[in-house]
């Protein structure tokens, strides 16, 4: 167990991408677990006396225009952007290989009619989805995680579905049909194992885009609520201050930057592993 | 070998975008510091075109936010077109800055004893921009233009009471209604324009102190001095309405010099003007509040709101949402209407957390109570104040959730379905009258958005849109504004700071209590 350890140690300090990606991903992910349990100020603090300041020994990330502590709401705020990229690449991963799996998989007029579908799908901008779903749902981070996974089905299903297409026709498939195995165990433990790589890094390249795309819906008043934020929210809130307060823009939105940075590393480090 | 070329490009994007993030703090923070010299570099080809303007005060260029979407008066829909306007179009009465009316075209009205009869008196030496006198007939054919006598929809809906407008004589006019309105006053406003003219369209004839010359859509509106006008003529020849579709780039064209003047710009952007320009504060002209549906739990209590009223700090919200600017009121009336507006209203209730609880308690909340805040999100300053009240309300005991909704949404649940608690926005006076903001508290009203509903209020009103005589009608008018205070029919907060950057070559802006740019006001500084 512990060789075992070391070894992927070593292999992670081998490839420079992995090994970034690891670094910057880990850096992220501390400061949201820290932020569970422990804030310099809390998130919702308001201070008239202390609104828009820049980078201090007090506020290492200054302070916002309602005098709130920037780098308590970028720990908090990260959490938010995290969770929701993670349940949108989930809901998109799971859903998006199950079909992409069947139609691969079948083909034939089931796959003719759901691919269609799915690139009718691709048609609609997910801004447009999204503000359906809101306006008939209503506003909160639930709905925003519903339509940013609905939104990203389509290109799930897209790739799993080249996956395994390509897997069909290998030999061990055909072995396997030989012996007489059953569609279902075909699917789930002949093909799916096989493209576990590429789907890795789908879901990782999926999860940047994921925290990209709640960024640009929350311009839209749609997802989290004040006086809560999340990353993508309070860089639309900082955008008027840019010149006055640079830090306030600039400390959420490096953060998005690292955020992504370190899974698209993450993600061509996984694709790089075998 | 593709795919991993492929990767390697997304970490050249990736590289890229950090790379122009860091570009533009960078830049950010330079102009920051070097101030003008970065300013001034930026704004290349409109520098020249500063010099040859350069104090040269004949002419005034004005920044527009939007296209004028009509040039016939009758036809025009948007505020911002409506405001322009103003310099170019009169009716038979004109709002003035303390928001009453004066005679304009008219030299002077009486209303019968029953308010069926308006009889208006033309003013002597009233011409047309095309040098042409203003006649009964003229007055006769703007009128009727919109009032749909032809059995069309009538342009303005309250003129559908008009049953004739009668020529009486030369200098005579009245218009007689079918049913007694003396709230009818605010809509003769409306454009007198000249019956011989075939094209309102595309030939705009007014009687304002400017008259038009010529306008390029999406780019500008050109007015030129009418030296024959009635009144006070203006102090500036020609002035030009110049359309800035872009709002990022106002600073930058003030300060490179091609605009002279920009209305409601917003506070931010003030913040990076030189002090080559002069700011006017002033105030949005709007009602702006925590407003309650007075038909659910628990603000059917008025002991409740009451307790809301005592528990906020409009200061403290001012300090937040705009530095301190703004002015704090206290019933459903906004300063600029100095006839209407009771500053002592103010004090009603002065912020007193204690007897907020108090008042909590004695409802049967001693422990607070939840409820919902619905904003619509693309009014930044509403949701700032929505954060605020969210703070103040937590020392009472009070938990508020915001819920930022897309305009359109405000609109139809909260505005027409009323299917809300409560909501911060501001509510504006579409004329130049009190009843224009205090008629939607009357209990049967369609607009009444609160639920609110008051045997006394509706008294009031009535009196106050019964009597023909001024004073007496501004007085009841006041008494509706003691009622809804004394009821805490809402959460009065504030009316907004508004901000005019006037070039200090010119002076003498002049806010109105209602959405318009009065331009003939503005003269050279020397």
């Amino acid at each position: 167990m512990r060789d075992k350890f070391t070894e992927v140690f070593k292999k992670i300090k081998k490839d420079p991408y992995m090994c970034a990606g690891v670094i910057i991903t880990g850096i992220i992910l501390l400061m949201i677990v820290v932020g569970l349990f422990w804030m310099p100020y809390e998130p919702t603090k308001m201070s008239a006396a202390e609104k828009l300041q820049g980078i201090s020994f007090k506020h290492i990330m200054g302070t916002d225009n309602m005098g709130r502590d920037v780098f308590s709401r970028v720990m908090y705020g990260s959490r938010v952007t995290f969770l929701i990229a993670l349940g949108t690449v989930f809901i998109g991963a799971f859903a998006g290989t199950l079909i992409g799996a069947l139609t691969g998989y079948f083909g034939g007029l089931f796959d003719e009619i759901t691919m269609r579908v799915i690139d009718a799908m691709f048609a609609f901008p997910s801004i447009l989805l999204a503000l359906v779903i809101v306006s008939v749902f209503g506003t909160g981070w639930m709905q925003l995680l519903l339509s940013l996974g609905i939104a990203f089905i389509p290109s799930f299903a897209r790739i799993v579905r080249g996956e395994v297409l390509r897997c069909r026709n290998t030999d061990y498939v055909e072995s396997a049909k030989l012996q007489g195995v059953s569609d279902v165990r075909m699917i789930f433990v002949h093909i799916l194992p096989n493209i576990k790589g590429v789907l890795a890094s789908s879901i990782l390249i999926g999860f940047n885009n994921a925290v990209l795309a709640e960024a640009g819906l929350s311009y839209l008043g749609v997802g989290s609520q004040p006086p809560y934020a999340s990353l993508g929210k309070m860089l639309s809130d900082a955008q008027q201050y840019m010149f006055t307060t640079p830090s306030y823009c600039l400390c959420p939105g490096l953060v998005i930057v690292l955020m992504v940075l370190g899974f698209s590393f993450l993600g061509e480090g996984i694709r790089r592993w075998e | 070998m593709i795919t991993r070329r492929h990767g390697r490009k997304k970490i050249c994007a990736l590289l890229t975008v950090v790379l122009t993030t860091l570009t533009v703090a960078l830049s950010g923070c330079s102009s920051d510091k070097a101030g003008d010299s970065a300013k001034n570099s930026g704004a290349g080809s409109s520098a020249a075109s500063e010099q040859a303007n350069a104090g040269d005060t004949s002419k005034l260029i004005v920044g527009i936010p939007q296209d004028i979407d009509s040039l016939d008066p009758h036809h025009m829909t948007g505020a911002g077109t409506k405001e322009v306007m103003f310099n170019v179009f009169e009716g038979l009465v004109k709002p003035d800055e303390n928001g009453n009316l004066n005679p304009a075209v008219a030299s002077e009205y009486t209303i019968s004893e029953d308010n069926k009869v308006y009889t208006f008196t033309l003013r002597d030496g009233v011409k047309f921009h095309d040098g042409t006198d203003v006649t009964a007939e003229d007055v006769k054919y703007s009128l009727e233009r919109n009032a749909g006598v032809d059995g069309s929809e009538p342009l303005i809906s309250s003129f559908s009471e008009i049953e004739s407008v009668n020529i009486v004589d030369d200098k005579h006019v009245e218009v007689v209604l079918n049913k007694a309105d003396s709230e009818l006053l605010p809509q003769f406003t409306v454009a007198i324009i000249p019956k011989a003219n075939a094209n309102p369209e595309t030939n705009p004839i007014g009687t304002g102190p400017y008259k038009y010359v010529s306008n390029a859509p999406q780019e500008s509106l050109v007015v030129t001095r009418f030296d024959d006008y009635w009144g006070e003529k203006a102090f500036i020849k020609d002035v030009v309405f110049k359309i800035e579709a872009n709002s990022d780039a106002i600073v930058l064209d003030l300060e490179g010099g091609s605009i002279d003047m920009y209305a409601r710009i917003p506070s931010a952007q003030v913040a990076q003007l030189s002090d080559k320009f002069e700011i006017y504060e002033g105030t949005m002209n709007l009602v702006q509040a925590l407003y309650l549906n007075n038909a659910v739990k628990p603000f059917d209590d008025v002991r409740v709101r009451q307790a809301l009223c005592y528990a906020i700090d409009p200061q403290e919200i001012m300090d937040f949402v705009s530095d301190g600017a703004g002015t704090e009121i206290g019933s459903a009336m906004y300063p600029a209407f100095t006839k209407y507006f009771l500053p002592e209203l103010n004090d009603t209730y002065n912020h007193d957390p204690e007897k907020a609880k108090a008042l909590l308690a004695e409802a049967g909340y001693p422990n607070g109570f939840e409820f919902t805040i619905t904003v619509p999100s693309n009014y930044k300053q509403h949701v700032d104040t929505a954060q605020v009240l969210v703070e103040e309300f937590k020392a009472i005991g009070v938990t508020a959730n915001i819920q930022e909704v897309e305009w359109n949404t405000w609109l139809s649940d909260v505005y027409t379905d009323k299917k809300y608690e409560s909501t911060v926005v501001g509510f504006d006076a579409s004329t130049v009258s009190a009843g224009a903001l205090l008629a939607r508290y009357e209990s049967t009203s369609s607009k009444n958005t609160f639920n609110y509903s008051n045997k006394d209020f509706d008294e009031a009103l009535h009196k106050a849109t019964e009597t023909a005589d001024d004073a007496q009608k501004t007085e009841y008018y006041k008494e509706c504004e003691r009622i809804l205070s004394k009821d805490a029919a809402n959460v009065y907060i504030q009316d907004l700071p508004e901000y005019v950057a006037l070039n200090k070559k010119f002076t003498g802006y002049v806010f109105y209590p209602i959405y318009l740019q009065d331009i003939a006001k503005i003269r050279p500084a020397e």
